[in-house]
């Protein structure tokens, strides 16, 4: 009855401070919408000069989407690129091919690279098909007795069919469910923190322990009463992503919200224990780049597999970890409950260490 | 049978050594004040008879139960130096949810809220929001909040400072109607008139309780009219 009565306090307390409210419903649906927004638009089309080019190769460079522009001469390739605003030069003299790319940003470049040397190993092969059958063709009307025939070798067909997502997927699929979790992991941390932060520095805890209220009793009146907040927004965050920014979601929706509502029990608890260890504000917000920044880094965005060994240690140390591969395995891959039971069991014992702790720390204000 | 023994309390933190064992004794229906300057130990005395805080050697007992213990918090009514109140919620919302807390009926929390409303001029201010509160009037919310659960034993740490000069009257009036109800009140002041009111009093300096006895008797130890003299000669007597 007393973790009621805390429940309560903490509900009014809520609903009062509109702000926090906002900040916790809406500030994560800001930011998953321009999230969305600047991963999947179009990027736009390279743009690429050429000089002495064979019009075959145009074509084929055209055909890849790359806005081609020809040159009769250039004598300076570097303030061409600069004043035309190219992502790259080439230039064939004789047999002999010179690129110039802008490279501003290597990704794009190497893209860019790959799809010029493929046109032009293509109009090569193309090239030499023909020499060769010419070449054929001559011996044949020289010497007529001989039985002779060549055979063609058709270029064999690559059919590609896909495991998980569609040749349509993007960045954003991937990233899509890791950042979901993240933001309600990153504001129920802070919004709880703070919270009790308050408590301890205005002096109400130090009155609460005054009364007959049991330690345990404070830290679950504080999980309910927050929780209540972290699952309304888990449910706002978690709808919006998938009805209306439309984010893959292959699995089941209420494993989503699940697996969302054990990261946010996990970021409440571990909110309140830290908030024990700083004495202002301030001071709270110094946990951020600490425990909450990397977070995001072995959430998955990144591949953990490819980590050096102690890299992987320190993600497997970190709740985000499992939250990620969960929410991966069920929006992107469309795997089931049973195949995230076993990061969702982690998460849980992360969870109920940080409670347990939370008792633990609440000694400093009470000893019994 | 004493409401509070507090025997041989020393409690350091760290090397410094904030209160050196000190005895005292204090009767049921009894006021007994505890008065010094600001740093010399009231608070964290008063802390380790509620169970707030440990004594590093020693022992305190309230209502012949050793603290700390929880169930006897109930019996316990505490006013921080310091206002802890919610300020986002309401006067009567902070009384009720501490009411809760002492685990008061819906029925006797109405009338408990009332009371202690009524008793501190609140009563017109209830429904307004603690951070719209003078600084009076929060002092005198958290003496409502110490009343709420009706306890045997009061431990008010300086109940009336900012409270103007009327109020202090009229609570001081209330406080002498509790204890001749039989409750025991424990109040820390360095406000002179206000130790004159009190049955019993120990002065408090450097953590050594330097003298105690009732008004009365300290006056004539020491020869002296006034108990600002007498703290002056107690305290210079130690240097």
């Amino acid at each position: 009855m007393r973790t009621l009565a805390l429940i309560k306090r903490i509900f009014f307390q809520m609903i009062r401070d509109k702000r926090a409210l906002a900040l916790m419903m809406v500030a994560p649906l800001l930011i998953l919408t321009l999230l969305h927004y600047l991963f999947t638009g179009d990027s736009a089309n390279p743009r690429i000069g050429v000089v002495n080019a064979d019009s075959q190769i145009v074509k084929q460079l055209k055909n890849k989407d790359i806005i081609v522009k020809q040159y009769n001469e250039v004598t300076n390739t570097k303030k061409t690129l600069k004043n035309d605003d190219l992502d790259g030069f080439l230039e064939f003299q004789d047999n002999d091919i010179k690129l110039t790319l802008k490279n501003e940003d290597p990704s794009s470049t190497k893209a860019l690279q790959m799809k010029i040397q493929q046109s032009i190993a293509a109009e090569t092969a193309k090239k030499q098909v023909s020499n060769l059958t010419h070449f054929m063709g001559n011996i044949k009307s020289k010497l007529p007795n001989l039985p002779f025939t060549m055979e063609t070798v058709n270029a064999p067909k690559v059919s590609t069919s896909y495991i998980y997502g569609s040749k349509d997927t993007t960045f954003f699929d991937i990233l899509g469910p890791i950042l979901v979790g993240y933001f309600v992991f990153f504001f129920v941390f802070l919004i709880s923190g703070i919270a009790l932060l308050k408590e301890r520095t205005t002096g109400t805890l130090d009155r609460l322990i005054a009364t007959p209220i049991q330690r345990r009793s404070i830290v679950f009146g504080y999980l309910l009463g927050y929780g209540l907040f972290a699952v309304i927004q888990t449910v706002i965050v978690v709808f919006y992503a998938v009805k209306i920014l439309d984010i893959m979601l292959v699995g089941s929706l209420w494993n989503v919200i699940i697996i969302n509502l054990v990261l946010a029990l996990v970021a409440l608890s571990l909110g309140i224990l830290l908030s024990a260890f700083a004495n202002s504000e301030f001071q709270m917000m110094q946990f951020i780049p600490i425990v909450i920044i990397p977070q995001a880094f072995f959430a998955g965005i990144l591949p953990v597999d490819g980590m050096a060994g102690w890299l992987q240690v320190i993600a497997k140390c970190m709740p985000m970890y499992y939250g990620g591969n969960a929410l991966q395995d069920i929006m992107y891959k469309g795997l089931g409950l049973r195949d995230i039971s076993s990061d969702l069991l982690i998460l849980l014992g992360f969870a109920l260490v940080f409670i347990v702790l939370n008792i633990f720390v609440l000694k400093k204000y009470r000893k019994i | 049978m004493a409401s509070i023994v507090v025997n041989q309390v020393s409690k350091s933190f760290g090397k410094k050594e904030v209160l050196k064992k000190i005895s005292l004794t204090v009767e049921p229906g009894q006021i007994y004040g505890l008065i010094g300057p600001s740093g010399s130990g009231k608070t964290t005395l008063v802390k380790i008879i509620v169970g707030m805080d440990q004594a590093s050697e020693g022992t305190v007992q309230v209502l012949d139960t050793t603290v700390p213990n929880l169930s006897l918090l109930q019996n316990i009514g505490y006013m921080a130096q310091a206002d802890a109140l919610y300020t986002d919620l309401t006067g009567k919302e902070n009384l009720a949810f501490f009411a809760s807390l002492f685990k008061l009926s819906k029925n006797e929390q109405k009338k408990r809220i009332a009371y202690a409303a009524d008793l501190v001029n609140l009563t017109p201010d209830l429904k307004k929001r603690v951070e719209a509160y003078s600084g009076g009037m929060k002092r005198r919310l958290s003496l409502a909040v110490a009343l709420i659960q009706d306890p045997q034993v009061l431990i008010l740490d300086e109940p009336t400072v900012g409270i103007d000069p009327e109020l202090r009257l009229s609570i001081w009036q209330e406080l002498y109607r509790l204890k001749d109800e039989g409750k025991t009140i424990l109040v820390t002041t360095h406000v002179m008139d206000e130790a004159e009111k009190c049955d019993r009093l120990a002065m408090v300096r450097d953590g050594v309780i330097l003298t105690s006895g009732t008004p009365a008797e300290l006056k004539e130890q020491f020869g002296i009219t006034s108990l600002e003299e007498v703290f002056l000669k107690a305290g210079g007597k130690m240097g």
